[in-house]
């Protein structure tokens, strides 16, 4: 099979971008979307251009690297996959594939289809942890979890960054990413001393970096690669509801109270 | 020649860990803050490292290329870690994990540093517990555990199939913390291309910005590699395209020893190669094997039959009639080199032949699909994903492919390479895993090093190093390896060449599988060097970079890497062609059992199990570079002095 591609190509983060057409040379349908663009690249290169830059690494769907929006959809046409995860099979032969980059202010184009998401680390500084120091953790059973929210935490905690949330969403807004990570951590026991603090410390973050508010439309949910589920926005919003009524901790004198 | 002294402490292997620690060194806290500590790479070695150098008060710099600490390839680990706990109760111990991974690296592990491995494995459970890693329960809200290959109890810790991305989370939540907290300073898209050597000593890295291309010096009193394996010098292999040797090949050419280049894991169970365009292999978890059973027809006419049209007695489950004590759960090694010999012998199945089958039947038939699919529900749709085929409805077609490194930068007991300052961890180094790695061990050991073993051995390095007199930036040493990483970028850049870094990446990949894969002979390998020092040489003539030194400019990133695998390959395969034995993952053809050899007659070993030749070759072979890389590498040995294990034949009959 061969494919026609229209690629978003821009140089640097400040130079403009443009759409430019490239033909396929011969595929098989087995190859995923990324084998196509390498074989693609080859042939660029053997002209002695420039390589699409694409960014991706380990090409099983679980580093979140890869970041296309395919066809208008980021990560392509499949539910549940990362680009990297999906297939030419899901193409027929003689298909014009319109290939971009995440778009969302908060996420400035670095190359052609690369863009810069350290927005979702310094999210992830403000808060997104449990503070445990190595060295001083209790016997891993004296802290028993049920199951059931041992299972609905590793829901959430399955996220992989990729940003696909952000680039679907009309308002560029990171909730889905920042609610998955909150619920994570605080439906567990280990959890719970941070819950409040953490959201709120990581929703300001959210806000600083330019990310927009959540509409519930729900693109996010339809397009992430682990199906994430917008449950856990709602599940953020009451915790975030209930730290601001609780409000700043009264400082006491040699110590804070709760 | 350089000198490879292990640093083992004496007294019995037991407390020799409890001894070392209380006998160490230490800094006290106001002394801690002046130390600068470089780490590169944020793997579960790299990030646990450095969160917990900071957290002691040390300031920490991490260096990673990808853009962001959370992305390196431990993300990828699948089944799950060891840990010698025995919530169980089925017998399990730290000195069972120990033997069984010594055992499973076939007596080329240096003994203290896995006993020590074993002793920390419980605390890593706990540790990442409390961080709220989302580990397996069962209903009681207790941890859950499976079994794992080379292994008789069930000891290993899980979070679905994504037991490697939760660990890597947990680490790169600790290390946010501290990023949080500004004790650690983030470098993203910061590829070490240099070490810097002052006096002998590791004092600091040079740093290509992949964003800007802007080359800079960082100075430290000590430097931490945690950079990962290179299994991607075959090309194809379960790596992230990502991973490269770039960083530990750099230190090698700047005297850091290479530890046992030539063991290589090739992993029993991905999904088998379909085509001259393919970029990676996958791999299917080894916890398959739990409940899977591996087979192959018994009659050559039958590969290209559907499975289901072969009669039961007709399909040969080579693993249990084979070794029947371990079954399905054979080492990796073992199961992998059973793959092969049963398609050479023209029994695959598949469109190349080359490929054997992972049944599921008989645990649907068991269990339910239900309960196959809640274990694996997502290996089952990752396979779907890339073949296009139901696995529970047919079984799964699986080959070898290449996954782990056993070898890499040589180090003491404490970590240390023989470049004193610098330290290396994880799969970058060579101590743990002997000739062969057993599953669910590559996570323990990052984390190991990383949370536990670094922070307590760093000390006694630093103590001797006068606190706040690191040498500074400006220094010749400093300016020269700076002055290298431009002339070779520009070497690069001004080679106008013909041909694309991956076509010989390739063609690298090609002759390492063919020579120094999974059965190798000395005239393979006399002939695998000669023809990678001439694609070396083509290499440099004729490789064509294209782009900037300034921006983001992947091929040129690329090439660079390249290069060095080229290097790399040359040197396993010489590491390779002097074990004249046979060992673990390591199968030289001349030596193997044969039907005649006492021990195949009493029934420990099959014919064509490896073997080994312990009073020759029992130590680590260390390589140290001559200056060029057309010159002959030199070959040091640490003796492999085992205190308690008898360095017996592995038998898992
Ligand atoms: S490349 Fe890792 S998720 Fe796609």
């Amino acid at each position: 099979m061969k494919v026609k591609l229209k690629v978003w190509r821009q140089k640097s983060r400040n130079t403009p971008g443009e759409f430019r057409t490239y033909e396929s040379p011969g595929l098989n349908e087995n190859m995923s979307f990324l084998e196509m663009l390498d074989v693609v690249n080859e042939d660029i290169a053997n002209r002695g251009e420039d390589p699409i830059a694409f960014d991706h690494d380990c090409r099983e769907g679980i580093c979140g690297t890869c970041s296309c929006v395919i066809n208008g959809k980021p990560h392509g046409p499949h539910k549940g996959v990362a680009t990297c995860q999906t297939y030419m099979r899901s193409f027929r032969d003689g298909d014009t594939i319109v290939v971009e980059p995440w778009r969302a202010a908060a996420f400035p184009i670095i190359k052609d289809l690369v863009v810069d998401r350290s927005a979702f680390d310094r999210i992830q500084h403000a808060g997104g942890f449990i503070s445990v120091r190595t060295g001083a953790a209790p016997d891993a059973n004296s802290i028993p979890v049920s199951k059931e929210n041992s299972d609905l935490a590793m829901d959430a905690a399955q996220c992989i960054g990729c940003g696909a949330c952000v680039a679907a969403c009309k308002n560029a807004s990171a909730m889905l990413f920042v609610a998955a990570k909150v619920s994570h951590l605080g439906l567990l026991p280990q959890g719970q001393p941070e819950r409040y603090k953490r959201v709120k410390a990581m929703v300001a973050q959210m806000d600083t970096e330019g990310f927009g508010s959540c509409t519930v439309t729900g693109s996010c949910e339809a397009v992430c690669p682990k199906e994430i589920s917008l449950d856990f926005i709602a599940r953020m919003n009451r915790d975030y509801g209930l730290a601001l009524l609780k409000g700043e901790p009264k400082k006491i004198a040699g110590g804070v109270a709760g | 020649m350089a000198t490879l002294n292990s640093n083992i402490p004496a007294g019995p292997l037991a407390s020799k860990w409890e001894s070392y620690k209380f006998n160490t060194k230490l800094i006290n806290p106001a002394n801690k803050r002046k130390y600068k500590i470089i780490v590169v790479g944020a793997g579960l070695a790299g990030s646990s490292a450095s969160a917990t150098l900071a957290e002691l008060g040390y300031e920490v710099h991490n260096f990673v290329f990808h853009d962001s600490p959370r992305r390196a390839h431990s993300v990828a680990a699948q089944g799950g870690i060891n840990a010698a706990k025995n919530y169980q109760n089925d017998g399990d111990s730290v000195h069972r994990l120990f033997y069984d991974t010594i055992k499973g690296g076939d007596f080329r592990a240096r003994e203290a540093n896995v006993h020590r491995l074993a002793e920390v494995s419980v605390n890593i459970i706990d540790q990442c517990a409390a961080q709220g890693v989302p580990f397996a329960r069962e209903y009681g809200g207790l941890l859950d555990n499976r079994s794992f290959g080379g292994a008789q109890v069930s000891r290993t810790f899980y979070a679905r199939g994504q037991t490697g991305q939760q660990l890597l989370l947990g680490a790169y939540s600790a290390l946010n913390k501290m990023i949080g907290a500004g004790a650690v300073k983030s470098y993203t898209h910061s590829e070490m291309l240099d070490l810097v050597v002052v006096e002998g000593h590791a004092k600091g890295i040079v740093v290509r910005n992949l964003q800007t291309g802007a080359i800079t010096k960082h100075n430290a009193d000590a430097v931490v590699l945690a950079t990962g394996g290179y299994g991607n010098v075959y090309n194809l292999s379960t790596y992230a395209r990502g991973a490269n040797v770039t960083a530990s090949w750099r230190a090698y050419k700047r005297g850091a020893c290479f530890g046992n280049p030539c063991y290589t894991q090739i992993h029993p169970t991905c999904i088998p190669v379909s085509g001259d365009y393919q970029s990676k292999l996958t791999l299917m978890s080894e916890s398959l094997r739990n409940d899977g059973r591996v087979w192959a027809p018994k009659k050559k006419e039958d590969c290209k039959k559907a499975p289901k049209d072969i009669e039961e007695g007709d399909r040969d489950y080579y693993l249990e009639r084979m070794y029947s004590a371990f079954g399905n759960l054979a080492p990796r090694d073992i199961a992998s080199r059973a793959a092969k010999t049963v398609c050479d012998e023209g029994r695959g199945v598949g469109e190349t032949g080359l490929g054997v089958y992972l049944d599921f039947s008989a645990a649907i038939e068991r269990l339910g699909e239900g309960k196959v699919r809640e274990r694996y529900g997502n290996l089952f749709a990752m396979y779907h994903e890339i073949t296009n085929e139901d696995a529970y409805k047919t079984p799964m077609r699986i080959y070898p492919a290449v996954h782990y490194t056993m070898g890499g930068l040589w180090v003491d007991y404490n970590l240390m390479s023989n470049v004193p300052g610098l330290f290396v961890l994880g799969e970058a180094n060579f101590s743990d895993h002997g000739a062969n790695r057993l599953g669910a061990s590559a996570l323990m050991q990052g984390l190991s090093d990383g949370y536990f073993v670094l922070p307590a051995t760093i000390s006694g390095y630093l103590a001797s190093q006068n606190p706040g007199k690191r040498p500074a930036t400006d220094k010749a040493e400093f300016k020269q390896a700076e002055e290298n990483v431009e002339a070779l970028t520009n070497q690069l850049l001004g080679n106008k060449g013909k041909r694309t870094p991956a076509s010989f990446h390739k063609a690298l990949g090609t002759l390492m599988w063919d020579y120094c894969g999974m059965a190798r002979t000395k005239a393979g390998l006399e002939r695998g060097i000669k023809l990678i020092s001439e694609l070396r040489e083509e290499y440099w003539k004729n490789v064509m970079v294209s782009g900037e030194g300034n921006e983001w400019n992947q091929s040129l990133e690329n090439a660079g890497r390249i290069g060095d695998f080229i290097e790399l390959g040359e040197l396993m395969c010489r590491d390779a062609l002097h074990r004249e034995e046979s060992c673990g993952g390591h199968f030289r053809e001349e030596y193997q059992y044969t039907p005649d050899d006492p021990e195949t007659k009493q029934g420990i070993v099959n014919p064509g199990d490896v073997k080994r030749r312990d009073d020759a070759f029992a130590y680590v072979a260390g390589w140290e570079y001559a200056g060029s890389p057309a010159k002959a590498p030199i070959l040091n040995k640490e003796p492999l002095v085992y205190e308690e294990v008898h360095m017996s034949t592995r038998s898992y009959k």
